[in-house]
């Protein structure tokens, strides 16, 4: 096997490693850090059913964003479920057989990759146009932006330009799954997307991509409006009352 | 008027372009050593403030999940950057929520995140500095913690948890702010912000008993330090003197009659308003809302219910039970504790209160959602009861209603601009300011519906409308007190009003028959 098939092959280990061992670490601060108050933004819900809900609308929807700026919703409507199409195409690399929805989600997957790129580049356009997002953005805003877009692109290029060896890729994917080396093809496009999808991964736990995550912890939107009904005591508020 | 320029209002929105820098002189007085031991601050910078004030943030993030969450997971999507007031009346880019979150961010990322501590420059880290801290001052004390941003932000990220860890932090190295921490002071030793002590409160209550009998004819009480009444009433000590906040008094008192229910006000604990919160203080915020508690079992009261103030409602909604519970004392059949818009509504709802409405046909109305009920409160036990039931009781007192604009109201609505421990008048230019948007949408609602009052049940927002209004070419005297029109309204048993109508209406009788 060549020096770049081993090299990629430890590379996404390493990746997916720094990928699942960094966010679980972050998720749980996150769970045990206390809340000590109730602080949903009202009016909220007022049973669990209701906050599961309440999430829901957020998480799929975007629900807040639609009411801020329907800019940026359509933008990051585009390019998050433009993703997670993709993403799901991207299963046949790793299934074998192909599980049969994949089959029925491949055309659209394909075609998803250009709403995931307009997306991007809708944001992107944002923080150079509009003089309040051009302000608050970093360097690192323009670089996680570059990433994704420059995965998009090479993914796209692979699927509607210069195809790669799929049935070698496959193999090489299947062998990660399975703990087997196999050979990746050496092709720029495709060393490019996986090169920066490596990148992606390991930035994942340590940026802002932590919102994923990160939303379903945040108080303001997962807690119930109880506070009448229910005492909520966070443990180290608990020990004031004790001092006395 | 005014050294600075008053905004302009106009016909619609308009979000304004960067003026960077526009604001960075406004700053609240710095709170005297005096001021800061009390509430157990340092006086003054410490030589090891820089140590100090990490610790602090570090010890902050362990203790308020929403601090750690909200600090990693903003995208600067810039959702949020046309959402605050005073951005919207400042033009300054450090008023927007997610640049104002980013003052205390850029330091949370260079000290407590990988990227920060090594690559700095690419997710704008930056050193703790004097300027820094001296920044923190500046614009954490431009945000009222109205949590407006918290309603359009994707993730729910809430800028008033992040300007309390800020101020927390600037209190842990002695840059308090004065108006707050000396309040907060007065509370400790007298039991409400203003100072007023025993003596003054009984003749001030007094005095209302007496102009409320003359004017219905009708011995309406205000009690004091009452023991074995059912209620205890925690109001906003502005209530006891202030316009149009005192009106509003007079009505709970004429409605606590009306209900013929028992009730005191406590001179121990005569304040409602908690301004532990707005320092993100809370133990201190714990030891000022302790007091109520206290009185409560001392007076040994059944219930208790809280007078028209915005923040005193969240906390005693969102938080009472959680800093000084539980209150298995008080009587489980209501709830702990009640607000008196939903107190006055239930008697409205059983038909127990008669109501006058031709009695404020002087004025038309429009109602200003307190920032602090609309989005940090319920009411009335239903989702949203904050947004319905003042206005069903103005519409009970009332004729004349109209609402503002969809935009500027319910959990949309704007901040007075004077919340959250702003509101005094060493920054009246940022409070003029942030009025901007509320009496934008006042304007339209006067031009199109001929509205001339604007109602609210929060002590601070009807004492900063009376300061701005005229700024804007309203008059101080059109914010009035929920309670002050059921006050207008309300036709007491044996009263001079009740005669009135009761004459008329059997005189108009006779007319009928003949």
């Amino acid at each position: 096997m060549s020096l770049v098939s081993t090299l990629y092959f430890g590379l996404f280990y390493a990746a997916t490693l720094i990928l699942v061992i960094g966010v679980a670490m972050r998720i749980k601060k996150y769970a045990q850090t206390p809340a000590p108050l109730v602080i949903p933004t009202m009016p909220a819900p007022r049973t669990e059913a209701g906050v599961i809900m309440r999430m829901f609308r957020e998480v799929v929807f975007f629900e807040s964003l639609f009411r801020a700026n329907k800019w940026t919703w359509i933008f990051g409507y585009l390019f998050h479920f433009g993703m997670v199409l993709v993403l799901l195409r991207h299963l046949r690399y790793f299934t074998e057989p192909v599980w049969f929805w994949v089959n029925w989600v491949q055309p659209f997957g394909k075609y998803a990759a250009f709403a995931m790129l307009a997306g991007l580049l809708g944001l992107w356009a944002r923080r150079f146009l509009v003089d309040r997002v051009r302000y608050i953005s970093t360097p690192s805003d323009h670089l996680m932006l570059a990433l994704l877009v420059g995965i998009a692109l090479s993914g796209m290029g692979m699927t509607f330009l210069v195809h790669t060896d799929v049935v070698s890729l496959k193999a090489f994917a299947l062998g990660l799954l399975y703990l087997s080396p196999q050979p990746l093809p050496v092709d720029l496009l495709l060393l490019t997307h996986l090169g920066l999808v490596v990148t992606l991964l390991v930035v994942f736990p340590i940026s802002k991509l932590l919102h994923a995550p990160g939303v379903f912890f945040s108080p303001t939107r997962n807690q119930t409006d109880n506070s009448r009904e229910r005492r909520h005591i966070a443990d180290w508020a608990k020990e004031l009352e004790t001092k006395q | 008027m005014a050294d600075f320029d008053v905004p302009e209002l106009n016909e619609y929105p308009i979000v304004p372009k960067l003026r960077e820098g526009a604001m960075a002189h406004s700053a609240p007085f710095v709170a005297a050593g005096k001021f800061q031991g009390p509430l157990g601050f340092p006086g003054e910078l410490p030589d090891n403030w820089k140590d100090v004030a990490i610790d602090k943030m570090g010890e902050l993030l362990g203790k308020y999940r929403s601090l750690q969450v909200f600090l990693d997971i903003c995208v600067h999507c810039g959702a949020c950057t046309d959402k605050c007031h005073y951005y919207l009346g400042t033009s300054d880019p450090k008023n927007m929520p997610v640049a104002r979150q980013d003052l205390l961010r850029k330091v949370y990322r260079r000290y407590f995140t990988f990227a920060g501590k090594y690559f700095p420059k690419l997710v704008g880290a930056v050193d703790l500095t004097e300027d820094v801290l001296d920044e923190w001052y500046t614009y954490f004390h431009q945000c009222s913690q109205c949590r407006r941003c918290s309603v359009f932000c994707p993730y729910g990220i809430d800028t008033a948890e992040i300007s309390m860890a800020a101020r927390e932090i600037l209190d842990s190295v002695g840059k308090g702010q004065k108006y707050c921490n000396e309040i907060l002071g007065k509370v400790f030793v007298i039991g409400n912000n203003l100072g007023l002590p025993e003596p003054a409160l009984k003749n001030t209550l007094e005095g209302l008993e007496e102009d409320i009998e003359e004017e219905t004819g009708v011995k309406v009480r205000l009690p004091l330090d009452e023991k074995g009444v059912d209620i205890l009433l925690v109001t906003p000590s502005a209530d006891f003197f202030a316009e149009p906040h005192v009106d509003g008094l007079m009505g709970y008192a004429k409605v606590f009659h009306a209900a013929g229910v028992s009730w005191t006000l406590s001179s121990y604990a005569s304040e409602a308003g908690n301004f532990g919160m707005f320092i993100g203080s809370y133990e201190n915020m714990r030891r000022a809302a302790m007091r109520i508690r206290e009185a409560a079992i001392d007076l040994g009261v059944k219930r208790i219910v809280f007078g028209e103030c915005g923040h005193a409602w969240r906390i005693a909604y969102s938080f009472l039970d959680t800093l000084i519970g539980p209150f298995d004392f008080l009587d489980q059949n209501y709830p702990i504790p009640q607000h008196i818009c939903e107190f006055t509504n239930n008697l409205l709802k059983e038909g127990k209160l008669r109501m006058n409405k031709a009695e404020n046909d002087h004025m038309k109305l429009t109602f200003h959602d307190s920032c602090n009920v609309a989005r940090g409160a319920g009411m009335g036990q239903v989702e949203g009861g904050q947004f319905t039931i003042p206005r069903d009781l103005i519409r009970a007192s009332c004729n004349y209603f109209y609402d503002m604009d969809q935009d500027t109201i319910l959990d949309a609505t704007f901040c007075c601009g004077g919340g959250g421990g702003l509101l005094t008048d060493d920054i009246i230019e940022l409070r003029v300011k942030g009025a901007q948007p509320r009496m934008e949408a006042l304007k339209k609602v006067t031009e199109e519906h001929g509205v001339t009052n604007l109602a609210a049940i929060c002590a601070i927002c009807k004492s900063q409308f009376a300061k701005t209004l005229p700024y804007y070419g309203f008059t101080m005297d059109q914010i009035v007190s929920v309670h002050q029109l059921v006050s207008n309204a309300i036709v007491l048993k044996g009263s001079e009003q009740e005669a009135e109508l009761d004459g008329s209406a059997e005189q108009q009788g006779e007319a009928e028959t003949a």
